[in-house]
């Protein structure tokens, strides 16, 4: 019996009116993810493109993964290289496996046991959605925090962030972001600080586990990091946005493949570069003489304007307004970082502030056109 | 030559087996219908009953709303049968056809003399009248309105679309005829719209308003035209009419009679050597299929119109009312394993290049009727804009269109769309979203309450 004869026959219990009926949606989720369904168009156009949701969010997590693996190197090297020992590439990434992959397997464990829940509830099928966002959280989660906290953050964000507005594509707020900012909030001594940002760094004396950005905001010198460290990744920070180069080669698959929106990553880099450079020019503190391209490679800038600003959803939608709300990202994520000194990283702020006033910039953009619809009539009755 | 204008959003479909320039005339078949899913929103009032002999253009049947709009028979022969559905709604009406061609003759006063009124009369006495679809709303055009202008699109960009160049060549002169009628019925312009590459109609329309376009489907949408050269505004509306449907009007103003020819292009991969037919309007589909070499072993769809905005038909039914081309796909009902991983399925073209197959896109393809996913919530944004040439913002509208928020639908744009210019976003959409069924939907909603 080949592969698909054994779906079938798994499939018979949650037909219409057999036993396991409710749980259609858990089954189809299963069955679509072996299987392309044989459905055909019945209405509207007879060809469809190739694309469908699970082959976009798939391209994001493809995107993702360059950041992740350097991510997982990246955790190890942070923490044996302060250590002092002897180290190779290989134990560095083993170290970082044995603090991230549960993560991960916590957050998806978590997120899509609550998809499928929410799935049965509603009668609909499983959103992909949360394969993205299930690799987002702990990707921009500091290394250390218990897994308990990561369960409990992707809890509220999938409750909370998504499905009390309706689930996938109705939420405001980009639901990893809001994972993010649940545990900044709820938990801020494992969120912040100069403890949490290198592997064992509360546990282990010696190792310092500060940012570039802690340190700036706190008036230090970070002259032991050159801009080539800051770019390649290999400085503190959250698990998997400290390697700008790595961020690229994901903007790249993304921008390539046309699913990521090149407008709101080009907005978010030229506003940033913009307010930076202002404040290179005032420079009265660490932060604002902070060179403006040193800005846009260090913290988790470019992450989160390559892979969070340009959730489609939670981003604005019309092409004018991306623009719009790129540059604002990169303007208020700069603005942050420098006039508020508790909030060292700026950019999972700016995104939140953005997402909330989205909606109000697409309006602005929609009503120009409206505008002119309007004009033509008005001109057109004058001349009548 | 002026450039004219170029449409740049747009997606030109590239399909295996275009038709090639080759006209076969199939004898008149010895069954024809009507069908009346062709004729929107259209309440028919019965004229005759089976049994009946009817003359070729002797009235059918008329619009319940308007008496004055008749539909005629395409043949001499006799009612066979009213076919009805539920709550016994006429569903079609078909015809059996004999050796007789006797047709109603209609009195023509020479073109110089003729007046609207007198051409819109014999518009509507002969049958012609349901040829003429009005914008807003894409349905038959309301006589006693008086339209700012008349749009005829001389080109379809849909893929396997028809060449009318090609099927106006040797009807050029009734084409001609059916232009100058339809310039004297209209208080403003006639705009005909030509492609850049249509070297022959660009020389005989010389003497008309025509505009030249150029760039990707769906640049010969007559509404993407109509938005670009004198767009609609609320309260304001356009007719528009299809070519071959003008010749008919010519040949009417002509010879007197309703000489209803169809010439088709029958396309598709699963045909081999695919060419155009000539037959009549509701012609026994069977009669053209007869005559066509289908490569074996390949369960088909029939598709009445072209592939993004045509209608499934079983292989029994008829040739619509309005369409040039009957489109044959494969049906794409099986199972792809693992087919939603990028980069396998190569063969499925894509708008994103999540696939290896843009590497080729410039040869056609063998499109099938697979969804290739399963209809999710809207997620993505940018990729209906992509396909869609208007100032207008498409997924506002269709949101709209499903809320049925009517204030908001009108200033978004919804008097200047048709469904099929979001037949692409159909297509392209990655959520698989129905646009063109939703816009249908807000469409007659907007009928119904306004009207």
């Amino acid at each position: 019996m080949n592969l698909r004869g054994i779906v079938d026959k798994m499939k018979a219990p949650f037909d219409k009116g057999q036993k396991l009926e409710k749980l259609y949606p858990a089954f189809n989720a299963f069955e679509t993810f072996l299987f392309v369904p044989n459905h055909t168009s019945k209405t509207g156009a007879h060809i469809r493109d190739g694309i469908d949701l699970k082959r976009v969010m798939i391209t994001v997590i493809i995107a993702l993964l360059p950041a992740l693996f350097y991510g997982i190197y990246n955790t190890g090297y942070q923490y044996l290289y302060q250590t002092g020992e002897e180290f190779t590439v290989l134990d560095a990434v083993i170290h970082g496996s044995y603090k991230i992959l549960p993560m991960i397997a916590v957050s998806y464990i978590v997120g899509l046991g609550i998809e499928f829940a929410f799935a049965v509830f509603r009668g609909h099928q499983v959103n992909e959605g949360y394969l993205v966002t299930g690799l987002l959280i702990p990707m921009i989660m500091p290394v250390d925090i218990p897994l308990w906290m990561v369960a409990i953050s992707v809890a509220f964000a999938v409750l909370i962030g998504k499905e009390a507005f309706g689930g996938t594509g109705m939420n405001i707020l980009n639901p990893a972001l809001t994972a993010r900012a649940f545990a900044f909030f709820a938990y801020p001594t494992y969120m912040s600080g100069n403890q949490v940002w290198v592997s064992e760094a509360s546990n282990v004396d010696g190792v310092s586990g500060e940012t570039i950005l802690g340190m700036l905001a706190a008036g230090g010198s970070t002259d032991q990091f050159s801009m080539m460290d800051m770019f390649i990744g290999s400085i503190p920070g959250s698990i998997a946005e400290t390697s700008t180069l790595m961020v690229l080669i994901g903007a790249f698959i993304l921008i390539y493949t046309g699913v990521g929106s090149w407008r709101i990553m080009v907005g978010s880099v030229i506003g940033a570069a913009l307010t930076g450079m202002l404040f290179n020019l005032w420079g009265a503190n660490e932060l604002m003489s902070f060179d403006w391209y040193n800005h846009i490679i260090v913290g988790g800038f470019a992450f989160g304007v390559v892979f969070m600003a340009t959730d489609p959803v939670s981003a604005a939608q019309t092409l004018k307004g991306k623009w719009i709300y790129g540059v604002l990202v990169g303007v208020f994520c700069i603005l942050i970082r420098v006039f508020n000194p508790a909030y060292p990283e700026g950019v999972m702020l700016a995104i939140l502030l953005m997402n909330v006033f989205a909606p109000t910039i697409d309006h602005y953009v929609i009503d120009a056109s409206i505008k002119r619809r309007e004009k033509r009539l008005n001109s057109k009755l004058k001349m009548a | 030559m002026s450039k004219g204008i170029v449409i740049k959003n747009g997606l030109s479909i590239n399909i295996k087996g275009v038709a090639d320039k080759e006209l076969k005339k199939v004898p008149l078949p010895n069954k024809l219908a009507l069908i009346l899913d062709d004729f929107h929103l259209i309440m028919p009032k019965l004229l005759v009953k089976e049994g009946d002999t009817v003359k070729r253009g002797q009235p059918i049947f008329y619009s319940k709303s308007n008496e004055n709009i008749k539909f005629v028979s395409p043949s001499h022969g006799k009612i066979e049968k009213i076919v009805r559905g539920e709550r016994r709604k006429i569903l079609e009406i078909t015809i059996s056809t004999d050796k007789n061609d006797s047709a109603i003759k209609h009195k023509i006063p020479a073109l110089e003399k003729i007046k609207r009124e007198n051409i819109i009369d014999i518009l509507l006495e002969s049958g012609c009248w349901p040829f003429i679809k009005q914008r807003p709303f894409d349905i038959i055009a309301d006589p006693l309105q008086n339209p700012k202008s008349i749009f005829i699109s001389c080109f379809d960009s849909a893929p396997l679309s028809v060449d009318f160049e090609f099927i106006l060549k040797d009807q050029i002169e009734s084409f001609k005829y059916g232009l100058k009628i339809l310039e004297k019925i209209t208080p403003g312009n006639l705009n005909i719209g030509v492609n850049r590459n249509q070297e022959f109609l660009n020389k005989e329309l010389d003497d008309f308003n025509k505009n030249i376009f150029s760039g990707p489907h769906p640049s010969g949408n007559v509404g993407v035209q109509i938005h670009h050269i004198d767009p609609i505004n609320i309260g304001e509306s356009v007719w528009i009419i299809r070519p071959e449907d003008v010749c008919i009007i010519g040949n009417l103003f002509l010879e007197g009679e309703f000489i209803p020819t169809r010439t088709l292009a029958v396309s598709g991969p699963p045909i081999n050597n695919p060419k155009y037919f000539r037959t009549v309007i509701g012609a026994k589909l069977q009669s053209i299929l007869n005559l066509i070499d289908f490569k074996n072993g390949i369960q088909c769809r029939i598709i009445n119109g072209d592939v993004l905005t045509g209608k499934t038909v079983e292989p029994d039914s008829y040739v619509g009312f309005y369409n040039n081309n009957i489109s044959v796909l494969k049906e794409g009902n099986n199972y792809k394993l693992f087919g939603w991983i990028p980069f396998i399925n190569n063969s499925v073209p894509s708008i994103y290049r999540s696939s290896f197959g843009w590497l080729n896109s410039s040869e056609p393809k063998e499109y099938d009727t697979n969804l290739n996913g399963e209809e999710r919530a809207f997620v993505v944004t940018g990729e209906m804009e992509k396909v869609f040439p208007m100032d207008i913002y498409p997924m506002q509208l269709v949101k709209e269109c499903m809320i049925g928020d009517i204030e908001k639908m009108e200033r978004l744009g919804i008097y200047e769309v048709a469904p099929e210019d979001f037949a692409l976003i159909d297509y392209a959409s990655s959520s698989k979203i129905e646009a063109q069924t939703i816009v249908r939907n807000g469409l007659d909603y907007l009928i119904k309450e306004t009207l």
